[in-house]
């Protein structure tokens, strides 16, 4: 069989749409000044970025004085929740406990006390959201695909919204008060995150101020890119109905071809999940060596196995859920997957868990 | 921390990273009788995660974790068949 060389890894990055790369060339040549000045190079650029802004403002239901550019959406989700702590001398954020790392890290940097809220097989919050000051809860998980109730949430205190693995492919979900994005998870450029601060939010820059035009951010915006961000964000929605049922039912085959595999269990929300992704684990299996076996076939997954990963510690969100944290695989489908690539990867799967395990004499 | 449970028998898996203490696991289990508890010496922290959930495949008994002497977690496991 010929090498397939299928990507099937967009959950870390989706490549670029056609739509951005259209927009960054475009606005290369045109938004290289600095929006504040004054100049007509200056009002170029800031026509650029404010055309960017009104186009993520309308694609995500937000108003445009409610959407800042950040460097990641790791940047976001940081300046979004520590914005949101700070402005309200937070002592307690309560959190799933399958939130990203970004989110994580946030509260071990802050010295408050963060309270971590269990989940359920599926990887879905399965008890009372805990008395807090501020909420995290993201709106899908990065890992698994598994949505989180969001807009069922009803306490008092204000809800962050981690909406990096979701946002393009599904709507926001209601209830935001601060929510953050990452264009390279749509197929925007990399680099570029959105950070929305519902009016009315408190938020205070938990970081160094700067002095551009907007206070959420620092750091001189990357025009282009962030209008290559929108243009593909546009795109994405445009075509998601299409693209979303597609991938939904090549995702419902994997997991089905992954489910026959001898020993190995389909991890997530079967139904109330992301429409691209999907999670597995092979008991006995080596996560680093599967992703290499099957990158040695044409495939590029990801893993949350602990092999797989810069420390010992397997993924925090196999963990949470009770799930086997070796041999995993994450595949998650760009918007050019094609049922040929399906039905080849769905073919190979038994074929390398069985030689790995072959080693094992089990 | 400390299940009341004494071991039958004990495989070592210190050093050892996921899968190997896993697949140690499945060679042993068969060492102890029926009803029998197995331990796993492992200072891998998948091991505490994936202990569990190996059990729960294979519809074994986790029946909790100690301390072997040297500090080194160890992982009970109860065959039930």
């Amino acid at each position: 069989m010929a090498n397939p060389s299928a990507y099937l890894d967009s959950a870390s990055s989706e490549p670029l749409h056609p739509a951005a790369r259209e927009a960054f060339l475009a606005a290369l040549d045109q938004g290289y000044a600095d929006p504040r000045r004054l100049h007509r190079p200056g009002r170029n650029a800031r026509l650029i970025l404010d055309n960017a802004r009104a186009a993520v403002a309308e694609a995500l239901g937000a108003r445009a004085d409610e959407v800042s550019f950040t460097s990641s959406g790791t940047d976001a989700v940081h300046r979004g929740l520590l914005g949101m702590v700070r402005a309200r001398d937070a002592g307690r954020v309560a959190h799933s406990a399958v939130e990203h790392s970004a989110v994580l890290h946030a509260l071990e940097w802050w010295d408050g006390e963060a309270v971590s809220v269990p989940v359920d097989r599926s990887g879905r919050i399965d008890s009372p959201v805990p008395k807090a000051d501020v909420v995290a809860l993201q709106s899908a998980n990065h890992e698994v695909g598994t949505l989180q109730p969001v807009a069922e949430y009803a306490g008092d205190a204000p809800l962050f919204v981690d909406a990096c693995a979701s946002m393009g492919r599904l709507p926001l979900p209601e209830g935001w008060a601060a929510a953050a994005g990452s264009a390279h998870k749509w197929g925007g450029p990399a680099g570029v995150g959105v950070l929305l601060v519902r009016k009315g939010t408190r938020w205070l820059s938990p970081f160094p101020a700067d002095d551009r035009a907007d206070e959420r951010s620092s750091g001189f915006e990357n025009i282009p890119a962030a209008l290559a961000a929108a243009a593909a964000l546009q795109a994405v929605l445009a075509e998601r109905d299409e693209v979303n049922a597609r991938q939904f039912a090549m995702v419902d085959r994997i997991r089905a071809a992954a489910a026959a595999v001898p020993d190995t269990e389909v991890v997530g929300d079967p139904v109330d999940r992301l429409p691209h992704l999907l999670t597995f684990s092979c008991l006995y299996v080596n996560g680093e060596q599967i992703v290499q076996e099957l990158d040695r076939r044409g495939f590029g997954v990801a893993s949350g196995s602990a092999c797989t990963a810069s420390t010992l510690e397997p993924s925090h969100v196999l963990a949470a859920m009770g799930a086997l944290t070796h041999g995993n695989v994450r595949v998650s489908l760009t918007r050019d997957t094609t049922d040929e690539e399906v039905d080849a990867f769905c073919a190979t799967l038994p074929e390398v868990v069985a030689e790995i395990r072959t080693e094992h004499d089990l | 921390m400390n299940a009341p449970v004494s071991p039958d028998a004990e495989v070592d898996c210190r050093g050892q990273l996921c899968p190997a203490p896993i697949i140690e696991l499945a060679r042993h289990l068969g060492d102890v009788a029926v009803g029998g508890v197995l331990a796993v010496a492992c200072d891998d922290p998948s091991a505490r995660h994936d202990v569990p959930a190996w059990c729960r495949m294979r519809e074994q008994e986790y029946v909790g974790e100690d301390t072997a002497d040297d500090g080194v977690p160890r992982f009970l496991v109860r065959r039930l068949s």
